[in-house]
């Protein structure tokens, strides 16, 4: 789990060495300080640009940025001794492509001042067959601007978008939500991505660090790595958290729900009852159960050509059929909360692709798939579904690498290293929290802008 | 002054053991701090009582360190659970457990207590190793000693033989014999044959194999060092490797019968079972498993009177049928702790048999047969094996599990017997009932 490539290049010397070989240059991410979630949300004056035509929009941005207390900039002078904590580009009313020219140079020329694990974040909208084709195509270079931008930037700052519905204004509660996590340190290793919020849902929650205060929240496989993450950071975030694991990981699923005071289920995700199981145990022990993570998930590679039946089948029924089981009875009308929120863990490879990993790019694909379809039957019950795709993450289970591969495997983002179980924790407990509630159907990247896959 | 409420039964809410190992195998680094420990904290996860501060927590052990003087506030205070959670030690021998839960239910009953935990573990690995009485007198003279002169003065009588460590012993002090020697008396005055002890040796062991298979244990078990099962379970043994054993007590007589198959290992291992009020569970949203119906305790005069060692439980049973107004007929399911399969032979056939009940028991006549379909349905100690102190935790959670399966099964209410054996000649009993 240690990156001692990371820890060498964050010394003086080793800063020195690997400038001068034109080696990958990590740094350590800023990460959310459990005692003291958001504080500070970023760590220096937002700036927030726009287009000649957003500048209403970039004024309403601006002004929710203030209801946090931030130092909100529309002024590109900054004092010496000062590097921007973010820089928001609003782009929202483009309507044809020599309009990005202006705001896409202004940011340019503030990039060297961007602060260590500093943010960049355009506001746009989404392309559609009904655009002019100039606006369309206005559009969708925000989508290859934004992504290269990303991958020019150093230090550990991220660049992403948001990428709006037509007509959803920018005050919309999940733009603003969504905004919100791409500028805190939760969204560490989100880089390159565009967002898409495509409705006005969601609430703002009365805490904006406890957002989950009040919901009860299921993750499954939480023994260890990004399951037990996942329970830590939606119990940070306010969730009465339920465990479930299968019995022969009984005791570190004990350590870990004992730590976030939340209660443990032992039990097999691929049981024909295991759906209902986990909602008797909600509903008879905390009232209610309104958010469910399907994060259980096993390995089998094999190159295809001598994959077995075994494990294929073993691989699919854990990591796709038994989701997919659990959901006809979470997905149900009434069996959730109010807000209902499907989560499921996705993953690059099911993106990209991955030599070795037919099975598991086929399951891991087939969730992107699954919470497609779910989105509109959530939305109808005045929730969503969405997954998270992690991409290199240091884990017990990538530990085990080749350690060759692994330092490759690590670099081949733009972040130079790999993501932590939290940061994947992060991206979930954002899409199940209130705020996310106009995000639907969209599998958010935590992959540090991997190299390969969109 | 408030009057006193009348009294309530405790309800059994749930059960967590650790699988149990065999001595000097998966545990035998593990002190009985360690596995009471991880036995607790599976038994909060279970019910989300991180935080909680439980009214009472009461467990023992039978080997058991001076240092473990205040063994389960000491757990207590490592675990999860609110620091202000109150907690006592107990030791009946192996009814330590059982006697633990009976603390905690009657506490409860009486509305000292609104939920509280019975447990305990035992280690026969880490058994603690006592110095002799010369060595450990100058020890203690050397503490006292004021100068070194006299620190040196205080060792002047300890010969080299004083420094060999004095193992625990397994013997009855009284006798001098062994638990199996003891039992192995019992054997021949009941006639128990070397057959029936091991087809009730296999059945245990494929009952408690089975019960694994269909994921009884689920919700009743953490694994541990990384055991998910109990050691000492062969679900492939039979009636023939079970026959070829070479017999290890009673060899004095004309023909053993009790062999390392048909007696429980030396075992490791610790259970916790949760009890609260009907009320506080409901509050909870917890279903309640079985309720503690009443318990007994008895002891038999195994020195100078003619009772063998391990008969303690037909004692204990017969007074707490016969103060309930019930008979042998009416339980659903019967756990006789398997001590060894002819404790339960033994016991058995005691019930059985009109002249002994009349005699000893007091009754008018035999108080009756159980149907082995109804005994130690899902296997007892001699597959599971047996940490003393943990067995009645072990028990306990079982039962109510099983008796709460069997009221969902049939929707009527189903009642359970419990009789532990112990050294000393003593023996615990208690009815469960799932409502």
């Amino acid at each position: 789990m240690n990156d001692t490539y990371l820890d060498a290049v964050s010394t003086d010397v080793g800063k020195k060495v690997a400038k001068k070989l034109g080696l990958p240059q990590p740094v350590r991410l800023r990460r959310t300080d459990t005692a003291s979630p958001d504080a500070p949300l970023v760590t220096g004056p937002v700036l927030v640009l726009q287009d000649a035509w957003s500048r209403a929009s970039a004024d309403a941005v601006a002004e929710r940025l203030l209801g946090w207390d931030l130092d909100v900039r529309r002024d590109p002078h900054l004092a010496e001794h000062q590097r921007w904590g973010a820089v928001i580009v609003v782009l929202t009313e483009l309507e044809a492509p020599g309009q990005l020219g202006g705001p896409a140079l202004d940011l340019g020329e503030m990039l060297r001042r961007l602060a260590p694990s500093g943010r960049v974040i355009t506001l746009s909208r989404a392309a559609t067959g009904g655009d002019a084709p100039a606006q369309a195509a206005a559009r969708q270079a925000v989508d290859g601007f934004l992504r290269s931008v990303a991958k020019e930037l150093r230090a550990g700052a991220t660049g992403n978008g948001l990428v709006l519905a037509e007509g959803l204004p920018v005050e919309a509660t999940s733009v603003i939500g969504a905004l919100r996590f791409l500028l805190s340190a939760r969204s560490a290793f989100v880089s390159g991505q565009l967002l898409r919020v495509s409705t006005p849902g969601g609430q703002a929650p009365a805490d904006w660090t406890r957002p989950l205060a009040g919901q009860v929240a299921v993750v499954t496989g939480a023994a260890r790595g990004i399951g037990a993450e996942t329970a830590r950071v939606l119990a940070r975030d306010g969730a009465q958290v339920i465990g479930v694991d299968v019995p022969g990981a009984g005791d570190s699923l004990s350590t870990v729900m004992n730590g976030v005071r939340g209660s443990a289920l032992q039990l097999d995700i691929t049981a024909e009852d295991a759906g209902a199981r986990i909602l008797e145990h909600a509903r008879s022990r905390y009232g209610t159960l309104d958010v469910v993570v399907h994060n259980a998930g096993i390995l089998r590679d094999k190159l295809l050509v001598n994959m077995t039946a075994d494990r294929w089948n073993d691989l699919l029924a854990v990591n796709l059929l038994a989701p997919l089981r659990m959901n006809e009875t979470f997905a149900a009308p009434g069996a959730l909360g109010p807000a209902p929120r499907i989560l499921a863990l996705a993953s690059t490879s099911g993106i990209a692709g991955n030599r070795g990993q037919t099975n598991y790019a086929a399951a891991k694909a087939g969730i992107i798939g699954m919470v497609q379809a779910l989105a509109p039957r959530l939305a109808e019950l005045g929730g969503t579904a969405n997954a998270v795709a992690p991409g290199f993450i240091e884990t017990d289970m990538t530990a085990r690498i080749p350690p060759v591969a692994r330092q490759i495997a690590r670099r081949a983002n733009s972040l130079n290293q790999g993501g932590h179980p939290v940061d994947v924790a992060e991206a979930l407990a954002f899409l199940a929290s209130p705020q996310a509630g106009g995000i639907n159907g969209q599998t958010l990247r935590v992959c540090g802008q991997n190299l390969v896959g969109q | 002054m408030t009057p006193t409420p009348a009294p309530r039964r405790a309800a059994v809410i749930g059960a967590n053991r650790i699988p149990f190992a065999k001595a000097g195998g998966a545990y035998a680094a593990a002190s009985n701090q360690d596995m009471l420990t991880a036995a607790l904290e599976g038994l909060v996860a279970r019910f989300g009582l991180a935080g909680e501060r439980l009214d009472e927590v009461a467990a023992g052990a039978v080997l058991k360190h001076p240092r473990d003087f205040n063994l389960t506030r000491e757990v207590v205070l490592g675990s999860s659970l609110d620091p202000h959670t109150p907690a006592y030690d107990v030791q009946r021998a192996c009814a330590t457990g059982l006697e633990a839960i009976v603390g905690v239910a009657n506490k409860i009953a009486l509305h000292q207590a609104e939920v509280g935990i019975g447990g305990g573990v035992d280690s026969a690995s880490d058994a603690p190793i006592v110095v002799s009485d010369r060595l450990r007198a100058a020890l203690l003279r050397a503490s006292r000693a004021r100068s070194a002169a006299e620190r040196v003065k205080a060792f002047a009588g300890v010969r080299p033989r004083d420094l060999a460590p004095v193992a625990p012993g397994v013997a009855e002090p009284r006798t001098g014999l062994s638990m199996g020697e003891h039992q192995a008396l019992t054997t021949a005055r009941w006639g128990i044959t070397r057959e029936d002890q091991d087809a009730l040796a296999l059945a245990s062991h494929q009952r408690l194999a089975a019960a694994y298979d269909r994921g009884f244990f689920d919700d009743l078990l953490t694994p541990y060092r990384r055991l998910d099962r109990d050691q000492a379970l062969r679900a492939d043994t039979s009636l023939d490797k079970l026959a070829s054993l070479t017999p290890v007590f009673g060899k004095d007589g004309s023909s053993p019968t009790m062999t390392a198959g048909n007696s429980t290992p030396l075992s490791d291992g610790a259970s916790a079972v949760l009890l609260a009020s009907s009320e506080w569970a409901q509050g909870r949203g917890l279903p309640v498993l079985a309720t503690v119906v009443d318990a007994q305790s008895a002891a038999v005069d195994f020195t100078r009177g003619d009772e063998g060692l391990l008969m303690g439980g037909c004692y204990a049973v017969a007074r707490l049928l016969d103060r309930q107004g019930l008979t042998l007929d009416d339980f659903d399911v019967v756990e006789i702790h398997e001590a060894f399969a002819s404790t339960v032979l033994a016991t058995m056939a005691a019930w059985a048999d009109p002249a002994f009940c009349r005699e000893r028991l007091g009754l008018p006549g035999a108080l009756g047969e159980i149907d082995r379909d109804r005994l130690n349905v899902t296997g007892s100690s001699l597959a599971a094996g047996h940490p003393f102190a943990a067995t009645g935790g072990r028990i306990v959670g079982t039962l109510a599990k099983l008796l709460a399966e069997r009221r969902a099964e049939t929707g009527r209410p189903a009642r359970g017997l419990i009789s532990i054996c112990a050294a000393g000649g003593q023996a615990g009993a208690m009815i469960l009932e799932a409502a």
